[in-house]
């Protein structure tokens, strides 16, 4: 464990009675500092990975650890965490002063402290001035942003964020996401954020984890999980994508549709089944003879900043055609694509063994 | 539905307030001013400032605050425990269901249960105590009157606790309240809406019993309502009875607007 680890969990489990676990068997280390994203459809488990680190409930099994301490039993108030509730969950009863002094007047903070503490933080939200307003007359936004100050104010060495953006307008949440973003680079506390929007997390993160049914399928850099998605979930769950049966011939040549083409991946068993993931926006359309693959268009919707294509193949494949460029529905086209933009994935590959198959094939490009 | 129609719905209920609400409340108001031999006077509100009336005023109030705060005591931490419950609807059936039953029999099996030969002082006699005289006392008094009203003070708090927000709670105790604090700052001011209907539920009717004064207090507390009764009843002095009763309508209304809601 490195000195700036944080949280770590080992092989924690969450189960009620005799339930699928809502948490398998996970284990992560967060790093100090950083902003970190838990992605998955709702039922994954990354609300309770929130909930266990919050202490909002105690993990079944496995060991949670917080700057080198086991936690799993130390109550929710006395944790170094602030959470950022997806409700807000601010008290109606108390003003907005009230609200995000609440944490320090628990600490029995001189009142000309909690004063200033108070009004620094609605400073940093941009809320100047509002510390007299009464909950109920703040917009989405403004609750949002009380809700910051009201964990921020605290100085804890983590905030927690439960899809603290799912109940405001587009507009508001992509100003939102760069704020947060800003708040976290200026703040240097660690940010764990729940979302089930990938564009909020691709957007946002320094490190992502994609959960699914209480497993962590992967994790890493936001290109990272976009440009090498390990599994078929993953590929799907994060932004749009082709993906095809196919077949690793050898090292860089894969066949798919019927024919071969060159790739960029290795280290797979001679004529191994795999899947090849294609990215909407790497294909572009070209005429039938110049492309790589053809196919009929078979339908199109104008999506503001590109069209979206879909078309078949001669064995039936659909595909996902992002492009700038209009097509005319039931033409017979060409997609071009690099070798590049091929990924291959390996059928039921864990997240290690996909880890050490692309630092061998590193090494092996650097021996080249 | 344009407006035509809607006050042709709403006939019915204005009605029904008309004829026994309001009605009433101007026939007590128009006998107050009159004397057992039917003059009119002023001489009722004059009697009621007297000690005797003012006496009987400051006890019932006194007895109606000691049921509502026994009442609140007991009802709060009961519908808290009944939030937490996995059965919670049951339990609650289990709770209402007594003031199904009417009034005066659960008074008279209050006597029995009291009585010098009950099973309260035969549990008394197997502890050593002996038999006492817990009927006819301000302790059985208090004590019936709390197990009469007290679903009433149930009702509206756990219905309050129902509605909080679960996260109000998980948020109190993620800025560091301890439970204590939790429930003093957050769980207790978010749910006094509850606690004010409850106090308003068993404080109104509490200021004018008079059967269980008469059956479990033997008479020897004499509180506003007992002197209604006896007025209407005994004496057949409408004109006093009445100037009571107005006195305690303007009380009750004096609470309503003071435990009303503000928001």
């Amino acid at each position: 464990m490195s000195e700036h680890t944080i949280i770590r969990f080992e092989q924690v489990t969450k189960q009620y009675d005799d339930d699928p676990a809502v948490l398998d068997n996970v284990s992560f280390e967060i790093e100090r500092g950083k902003f970190y994203t838990l992605l998955g459809p709702s039922g994954c488990g990354k609300t309770t990975i929130l909930r266990l680190i919050a202490g909002f409930m105690e993990p079944s099994e496995g060991k949670i650890y917080f700057n080198g301490k086991m936690i799993n039993n130390v109550p929710a108030n006395e944790r170094q965490v602030n959470t950022v509730f997806q409700d807000y969950a601010l008290f109606p009863h108390l003003n907005v002063f009230e609200n995000v002094a609440f944490g320090l007047r628990i600490k029995k903070m001189k009142n000309a402290v909690i004063g200033e503490k108070v009004k620094e933080a609605l400073r940093f939200v941009n809320l100047d001035g509002y510390e007299a307003r009464e909950i109920r007359e703040m917009s989405g936004g403004q609750r949002q942003r009380v809700a910051i100050a009201r964990a921020i104010v605290n100085e804890p060495e983590v905030i927690l964020l439960d899809e603290p953006l799912s109940a405001l307008d587009l507009k508001l949440r992509t100003e939102m996401q760069y704020e947060l973003r800003e708040l976290q680079r200026r703040l240097g506390i660690t940010f764990i954020f729940v979302t089930h929007d990938q564009e909020e997390a691709l957007a946002m993160s320094d490190e992502i984890f994609v959960l699914n049914k209480g497993k962590i399928q992967q994790s890493g850099t936001p290109t990272d999980i976009y440009d090498e998605p390990i599994n078929r979930f993953v590929a799907d769950f994060i932004g749009e994508s082709n993906i095809i049966p196919g077949k690793m011939i050898k090292d860089f040549l894969v066949e798919f549709d019927g024919k071969q083409f060159e790739c960029v991946d290795q280290g797979f068993d001679p004529n191994e089944p795999i899947e090849i993931v294609i990215r909407p926006e790497d294909l572009e359309i070209t005429g039938r003879e110049q492309g790589k693959l053809q196919v009929r268009v078979d339908s199109q919707l104008f999506r503001g900043v590109h069209y979206e294509i879909c078309c078949y193949d001669a064995e039936g494949n659909e595909w996902l055609v992002h492009s700038t460029k209009k097509a005319t529905v039931g033409d017979e086209i060409g997609l071009y694509f690099d070798p590049e933009a091929i990924h291959v994935m390996r059928f039921g590959e864990t997240e290690e063994e996909f880890d050490k198959r692309l630092e061998a094939y590193d090494e092996g490009s650097h021996g080249q | 539905m344009d407006n035509k129609t809607r006050n042709i719905y709403l006939i019915p209920y204005v009605l029904w307030i008309v004829l026994f609400v309001i009605a009433p409340v101007l026939l007590v108001l128009y006998y107050s001013f009159f004397n057992v031999e039917g003059q009119f006077t002023f001489e009722n509100y004059e009697k009621f400032f007297t000690p005797v009336y003012l006496k009987m005023t400051v006890s019932s109030f006194w007895y109606a605050f000691l049921i509502t705060a026994f009442s609140l005591l007991i009802a709060y931490p009961t519908a808290y425990l009944l939030t937490r419950t996995k059965h919670k609807q049951l339990w609650l059936l289990l709770i209402i269901l007594p003031s199904w039953i009417n009034l005066l029999l659960k008074a008279y099996a209050f006597l029995g249960i009291f009585g010098t030969y009950g099973p309260a002082n035969a549990l008394l006699e197997v502890f050593g105590i002996g038999t006492q005289q817990i009927l006819f006392t301000d302790f059985s008094f208090v004590f019936v009157s709390v197990y009469i009203f007290i679903p009433f003070m149930i009702l509206p708090i756990f219905n309050s606790l129902e509605e909080l927000n679960p996260s109000f709670i998980d948020a109190a105790r993620d800025l560091g309240a301890s439970a204590w604090t939790t429930f003093r700052r957050v769980v207790f001011p978010l749910t006094l809406d509850g606690v004010k209907s409850g106090c308003q539920a068993v404080f109104i009717p509490a200021l004018s019993l008079f059967m269980i004064t008469r059956l479990i207090a033997g008479n020897r507390v004499i509180t506003l309502g007992t002197a209604i009764e006896q007025h209407f009843l005994v004496t057949q002095d409408w004109g006093m009875g009445s100037t009571i009763a107005v006195f305690l309508i303007i009380a009750m209304a004096i609470i309503m607007i003071l435990t009303g809601n503000r928001k």
